[in-house]
Parts: structure tokens; C-alpha cells; sequence
């Protein structure tokens, strides 16, 4: 067995013989890896009794659960009501020219994920970006940019 | 470490001794640890205050609290016993801030709010006007106690209203109480809590939930977020009381958003000390009444807001609505009755069952009763987390405590209700906010954010970013929904791009109707509003879109002209960085080729001075097509 697996089988041993726990094992789970590893959903699978289809039918219906790697560096931008109305639009615009990614990407380095959330509630400050779960305002995006390729470890100064 | 509190009376007993105590705690430091002050940098200052307090030797407890409210001013920090409210207090602020007015007893009049209209400098939170008009009760304690211990939320007296339900009322009385106050579910549907309670009580089931749906998606609004974060255990104490009333109660589930891990991190702390101080668990006060809470995060899916969702999404499947009736309160989680109210709802029972429901009932309007949470954001002077009586009208809302539009803009429209609600236009700024007066104008309250927009804002894009929004996060599961949005969206694409058809708006209009009244849930139900009220209070924008190829508000950059204004400093950097080559130098300025133009926007992004405009095509027929 290989060290994916076994981890995940210890993940859900945690779990065994209660209701309603697959989001649970799953969140786990991606809180380990970083996103949902083939290897370990299939011992998801085995462990609890649920099929692999409906697995991934729960999992991929949340915006929040990944099936391939992700970046070291997740950056967040927010695209809530009060942050668009204060130009997130362009922020995201600058931040995807910045770091030569589209929204939804991850380069191929792994060293950035760039993505949108729906609101992350820090509307009193917005434009908000969150970077590595640290919600930020942003007045000006180059400067975010520039920090985060200096940095490379979670662009705060 | 405290004991098991076994007794109402060990209750009372500690609460005396915390409240003696937290009189006489002498200097406390309160810094405001809300989403919006973390985000300003809220954490550094307060390992600042730790350190400082430290090396300068002084007296004083630091501790953090909930959102204060004023996010404007973030980082916010209270210096007790004077009270001092301090905005934008900065990390490198902190040294000079202990020395001068925690060591000292001064003032540091820079980091007060100055009123603007009249100029006086305001010390204390109670005399800006901010504060003024606002009256808390759901938000009672926020920014007064530190969430991560219960302590401080027993001395201000904390559980103490579960002490006298379960001891002094029976859950027919604690119901009596609740529908006596007229508390309205405050999700935004409105339905009334004691009634709710009520018919979950009548229920027959040996096996009952509660839950408390935490998973606020609206876009704009932060209320619950702030509570959960800042006041966890009013959420918790106003669940066991619910429990209780209900009965058969055992257990019972928070449901958190994904995208608030702070609030999630708060209520599993808050949860634990609960317990240890036994207002969970077996045996709650020596009364023989058990009741344990879990918690469950979600993982980013609006629908799962919706009270039917959120239960099959507790349950682990793929979660998509159900057809009500049955309703929760009689087939909920697993089947089995439930009763689920939101966040706020929750945290507003302690304070009904402490006061009575009369107390509470002597705020609001007569079919609306109470005080609501609101956010106010977008283009307003002071934006936060507010909380009003229901009936105050939406003018005294925006200019009295939002303080007004930012920059002296002019006032065009409020958003309420996120992306379930409509805009309030400008002409209708004097109506009252509560559940009717919103819903008659096309709007609805919603969970209660309120985004504040300016003549700068397009209502046709802002239509089209909500409809985006819900078409995005439908379940699929109703054809109304799925399809319907779609189209909708298609619709007004086009019409942001300069693309509109006559006939456009009514096709939208249709369209609006019909989904509106065939969605299974209250997602589709209410996906249309956005697009339905701007249509109706501002039809002309979007013919002006169609027709003229021009955005009034001159936010919309795909369409229109673009136009080099008088005050352009001839540096050139448009037509360098034009990728079509559309400006032109001539001998008396630059001007851009509207026929080469392909309105991609570069040369407004580049240009320092903002001189280019996009002007309406005002010449050009909309039916050529």
C-alpha cells in the first residue's frame, strides 16, 4: 500500500461507523493533499461503503474540492457584490495578467493557484484578495503582484 | 479550570463573581478582531499591544473582540474604562498609543472619527453618528467580550437565559414568549420564528434536530459571519433553548460556509468550552435535559443555504433541493422533524427569553418586529456591520448612519437582499425597510446586505454580475433554473456588448416570470429579481444600451465610442499600447479611429490621467441588427 492510501485509510478510520460523514472525510482528506487524490478516494470508497460515482457526485458539485494539485500559494480574489462594485472585475484582470494565469489555473510550477470566491464577508474593505486563507484589501494590484513574486510564500509583506 | 456547572445555582454564583471582576478589570484593550479588521492588519496590531503592554510595564488586559462595526475605520480598538474608540490604529501606532493613552490617560486625537458635517471630534463610539441611530440586540455583544471564552460571556450574562428557560419556563412558555416577541426568521424569508417552533413541537418523533444555517452565501453580507465569529455563544446558548422548547431534542448541527474559516475556528472553541462547562452535553443544569451540538462546514455551494439543501448536504450526498411541502419541520434531516432557523434568529433568543418578548416586540413595525442586522456596503462614507430597528427608511439607513455616498457621488440605487433581491432606486428611498415594504417594491430582505451604489455603477452590468452569479451556483436540478438562467444571462451579455435587440428587455421580462414561478426552490425562485427590478426602475439603461450602444453610467468598455478628452497630458500611451492601432497622433492631440477600435479597454487601463471616456454611439440605429 502506498503512503497516499494508508494515509487516507487512517483518515477515515477516524470517521467509521457514523452518519453523514463523506463531506467530512473528503474536506480531510483535501486538507492533507491539497486536493482529492484518485488513490485516496478509492479507499474512501472501499472504507465506507459509498461507490466511487457517487463520490465524485457529491465532490464535484462543491466549488471547494480539487482533483488535481494545486499551488503553494493560493490566491483568492474576491468577487462578491461590494467588492465588484469597487472594481474587483479589474483587480482580477490585473492579477491574471501578473501572474500569467487565468482564473481557475495553477502554474505549472505549482507555485501560484489563482481563483475567485463568491465573498469572503470583509465587504466593509473591499476590493478583498485572499491570499493563503489572509483576506487583504487591495489598492493597488501591482503591488500585490509584485509582493507575491517576491515573496513566493504567501505575499504578505 | 472550572467545574461541570451542575446547577442553576453554581450558574448564578459565577456569574456574580465574573461580573464583580470584569467591573473592577481596571485598563482592557479591546482590539477588534472582525474579518475586516484582520484583514487591515487587526492581528499584528494586537500581538503589538501584548508586547508593548509588556515592555512599557502598564497595567492592562488585551484582549480581542468581535467586529465593533465600523469597519471603515478598521483596525478599531476600545480602550476601557474611558472607552475610547480608535480608528485605524496601525501596528507602529501601537507604542505610542500605550504610552500616551493607556500609561498616561491622554488622548490621540488623530485616531478619532471627526464628524464631517460639523466638524467635532468624537471620542467615544456612542457620539458618532454611526452608532447614534442603532439600536443592538442580535449584535448586543460584539466588540464587548472576547468570543474564545465563555467566561467573559458568562459575566456579562452569558447562559444565564437558558438558566431560567429550563428552570423557570416550560417549552410552551418559552414558545409563548418567542411569538409574543414577533421574531421573524431573519434568513430572509421572514416566517415567523414561535410559529415555526411551534409546529416543530407538535410534531410526534422521538427523534427531533435543530440546526443553525450558518452557510451565509449572499455576496455582501457579512452578519452572520461576524456573529458566528464574534458572539458564538449566543448562537449556541439561543440552540439549547430551541432544543429545549422543541423537545425530543437531542442534537444539533451548525452548518458553516467554507469561505469563513475564522468563524469556523471560533464556534468549534466555543463549542468545546461549552461543554466543558456543561451547557452541552448530558444533563444540561441538573435539569435532566441533554443536547449536544456538531459542527459541519460546507464546501462552497450557495444552494446549500437553502433550508432543504443544506439538510441533504448534512446528510453527505450530492445536495440539491427538494419539493416542500413536507416541510423540515415535519421531514427534515434523515426524515425526521426538524427545526432550522438562521444565525441571527438564534442569537436573538437569549435576549427574548431574558427580556420578554414585549421588550423585543416595542421595536420595528407593526407586521415586522424587532431590530435587523444589516451590512452596509459599497459606495457609502462609513461602511460595517449595523443594526437597526425594522421601519427606519432606507434614507436614514444610507445617509444618517451609512453617512452618506462616498465622494459626494449621487445616490442611484440599493441593493438588499444579495442576489435573491433587487434594487431600490433613488425615487423610493423614503420607504421603511422590513419584510413587506422590500418584497412589494421587487426587492426582498434577505439575509441583509446592503450594497449602496453610485451613478457610476451600471444597473444592466450589476444585473447581469448577480444573474452570473446564481446561474452559476444553480444545482441543475430544475429545468426553470438551469435553462432559464442560462438564457437570461445570454440575453444580457449580448446587451452589455453592445449586441441588444429590440425585444430584448421583454424577453427578459418573460423569461424573468416564468422562472420565477416554476423554480423548485427559493434559488430560482428568486434568481430573477435582480434583473426584473432594475428593468423596472431602470428600463431607459438598458434601452440606452440597446439603442444608443452606450452605457449612461460609462462603466460598460465594450461598447460605446471611446473618446480622447481636453484633458489629455499627450504622453502617448495609448497609441503605444494600442494592440489595433486605432489612435492616431495628429497634429493637435491623439484621437482614436472608432472604425479600428475594437474596444478592448487597454488604453483606459493605461492611461494616467483618465481622460478617455466611452461616449454612447448616439448616432448609430439599434434595429440595423
Amino acid at each position: 500500500m502506498t503512503s497516499v492510501a494508508e494515509r487516507a485509510q487512517e483518515i477515515v478510520s477516524n470517521y467509521k461507523g457514523k452518519e453523514g460523514v463523506l463531506i467530512h472525510v473528503l474536506q480531510d482528506i483535501q486538507g492533507e493533499f491539497g486536493y482529492l487524490p484518485e488513490e485516496a478516494v478509492r479507499v474512501v470508497s472501499e472504507e465506507l461503503g459509498i461507490s466511487l460515482a457517487e463520490i465524485y457526485g457529491v465532490a464535484s458539485f462543491y466549488s471547494r474540492f480539487y482533483f488535481v494539485p494545486r499551488g503553494k500559494t493560493i490566491v483568492r480574489v474576491c468577487r462578491g457584490t461590494a467588492c465588484h462594485v469597487r472594481g474587483s472585475g479589474r483587480v482580477l484582470g490585473k492579477l491574471e495578467e501578473g501572474l500569467g494565469l487565468k482564473s481557475g489555473e495553477t502554474s505549472p510550477d505549482l507555485k501560484f493557484t489563482l481563483e475567485t470566491v463568491n465573498c469572503v464577508g470583509c465587504c466593509a474593505l473591499a476590493p478583498v484578495v485572499v491570499v493563503n486563507e489572509k483576506p487583504q484589501t487591495v489598492l493597488n494590484p501591482d503591488k500585490v503582484i509584485a509582493t507575491l513574486k517576491r515573496s513566493g510564500n504567501g505575499g504578505q509583506d | 479550570m472550572v467545574a461541570r456547572i451542575s446547577s442553576r445555582m453554581m450558574l448564578e454564583v459565577l456569574y456574580k463573581d465574573l461580573a464583580a471582576r470584569r467591573a473592577g478589570a481596571g485598563c482592557v484593550v479591546k482590539v477588534c478582531m472582525g474579518n475586516g479588521c484582520l484583514a487591515a492588519g487587526a492581528e499584528d496590531v494586537f500581538h503589538a499591544f501584548s508586547l508593548e503592554v509588556d515592555r512599557q510595564g502598564v497595567e492592562a488586559k488585551v484582549i480581542p473582540t468581535g467586529c465593533q462595526g465600523y469597519c471603515q475605520g478598521a483596525p478599531i480598538v476600545t480602550i476601557e474604562p474611558r472607552s475610547l474608540f480608535l480608528n485605524k490604529v496601525m501596528a507602529f501606532d501601537v507604542a505610542k498609543v500605550v504610552d500616551i493613552v493607556v500609561k498616561r490617560g491622554g488622548e490621540l486625537i488623530q485616531h478619532f472619527y471627526r464628524n464631517p458635517d460639523t466638524g467635532t471630534i468624537c471620542r467615544y463610539a456612542g457620539e458618532m453618528p454611526f452608532f447614534q441611530h442603532q439600536v443592538k440586540i442580535a449584535l448586543r455583544n460584539l466588540g464587548q467580550i472576547n468570543p474564545m471564552d465563555i467566561e467573559d460571556y458568562i459575566s456579562i450574562g452569558g447562559y444565564l437565559a437558558l438558566s431560567r428557560a429550563l428552570t423557570e419556563m416550560t417549552p410552551e412558555e418559552v414558545i409563548a414568549e418567542v411569538k409574543k416577541s414577533g421574531l421573524r426568521g431573519r434568513g430572509g424569508a421572514g416566517f415567523p420564528t414561535g410559529v415555526k417552533w411551534e409546529s416543530a413541537r407538535r410534531v410526534k418523533g422521538d427523534r427531533k434536530f435543530v440546526i443553525c444555517n450558518g452557510d451565509e452565501g449572499d455576496p455582501g453580507a457579512f452578519m452572520d459571519a461576524s456573529l458566528m465569529e464574534g458572539d458564538p455563544h449566543a448562537v449556541i446558548e439561543g440552540m439549547i433553548i430551541c432544543a429545549y422548547a422543541v423537545g425530543d431534542c437531542r442534537e444539533g448541527y451548525i452548518y458553516v460556509r467554507e469561505e469563513y474559516p475564522l468563524a469556523v475556528k471560533r464556534l468549534g472553541i466555543a463549542l468545546e468550552q461549552a461543554r466543558e462547562y456543561g451547557f452541552l452535553g448530558r444533563n444540561i443544569l441538573g435539569t435532566g435535559f441533554d443536547f449536544d451540538i456538531q459542527l459541519k462546514k460546507g464546501a462552497g455551494a450557495f444552494v446549500c443555504g437553502e433550508s432543504t439543501t443544506l439538510m441533504i448536504s448534512i446528510e453527505g450526498k450530492r445536495p440539491s433541493p427538494r419539493v416542500t411541502p413536507p416541510r423540515s419541520v415535519e421531514q427534515g434531516l434523515w426524515g425526521l422533524p426538524t427545526c432550522l432557523n438562521n444565525v441571527e434568529t438564534f442569537a436573538n433568543i437569549p435576549a427574548i427569553v431574558l427580556n420578554g418578548g414585549e421588550w423585543y416586540a416595542q421595536y420595528g413595525t407593526e407586521t415586522s418586529k424587532g431590530t435587523k442586522a444589516f451590512c452596509i456596503t459599497g459606495k457609502v462614507k462609513n461602511t460595517g456591520l449595523i443594526e437597526v430597528p425594522m421601519g427606519m427608511t432606507l434614507r436614514r439607513v444610507v445617509y444618517d448612519v451609512g453617512g452618506g455616498i462616498l465622494e459626494d457621488g449621487k445616490f442611484k440605487a440599493v441593493q438588499t437582499g444579495g442576489p435573491s433581491g433587487g434594487c431600490i432606486p433613488e425615487t423610493h428611498v423614503e420607504t421603511p425597510v422590513d419584510f413587506e415594504s422590500l418584497t412589494r417594491l421587487g426587492s426582498m430582505m434577505g439575509s441583509g446586505g446592503m450594497v449602496v451604489v453610485d451613478e457610476k455603477n451600471c444597473m444592466v452590468e450589476f444585473a447581469r454580475f448577480f444573474l452570473s452569479f446564481t446561474q452559476q451556483e444553480s444545482c441543475g436540478k430544475c429545468p426553470p433554473c438551469r435553462i432559464g438562467t442560462y438564457e437570461m444571462l445570454q440575453i444580457l451579455d449580448r446587451i452589455v456588448a453592445g449586441q441588444g435587440q429590440e425585444g430584448d428587455i421583454e424577453r427578459l421580462e418573460e423569461l424573468g416570470r416564468m422562472i420565477k414561478k416554476t423554480s423548485l426552490c427559493g434559488l430560482g425562485q428568486s434568481a430573477p429579481n435582480p434583473v426584473l427590478s432594475t428593468i423596472c426602475y431602470f428600463r431607459a439603461e438598458y434601452e440606452a444600451h440597446i439603442r444608443n450602444r452606450g452605457c449612461p453610467a460609462r462603466a460598460c468598455t465594450t461598447l460605446g465610442a471611446y473618446v480622447i478628452g481636453p484633458d489629455c497630458i499627450l504622453c502617448g500611451l495609448c497609441r503605444h499600447s494600442c494592440p489595433y492601432g486605432a489612435v492616431i497622433e495628429r497634429r493637435d492631440g491623439f484621437f482614436i479611429e472608432n472604425a479600428l477600435c475594437k474596444r478592448c479597454g487597454t488604453c483606459l487601463a493605461v492611461c494616467p490621467t483618465g481622460c478617455i471616456r466611452v461616449e454612447p454611439e448616439l448616432q448609430e440605429e439599434a434595429v440595423n441588427t
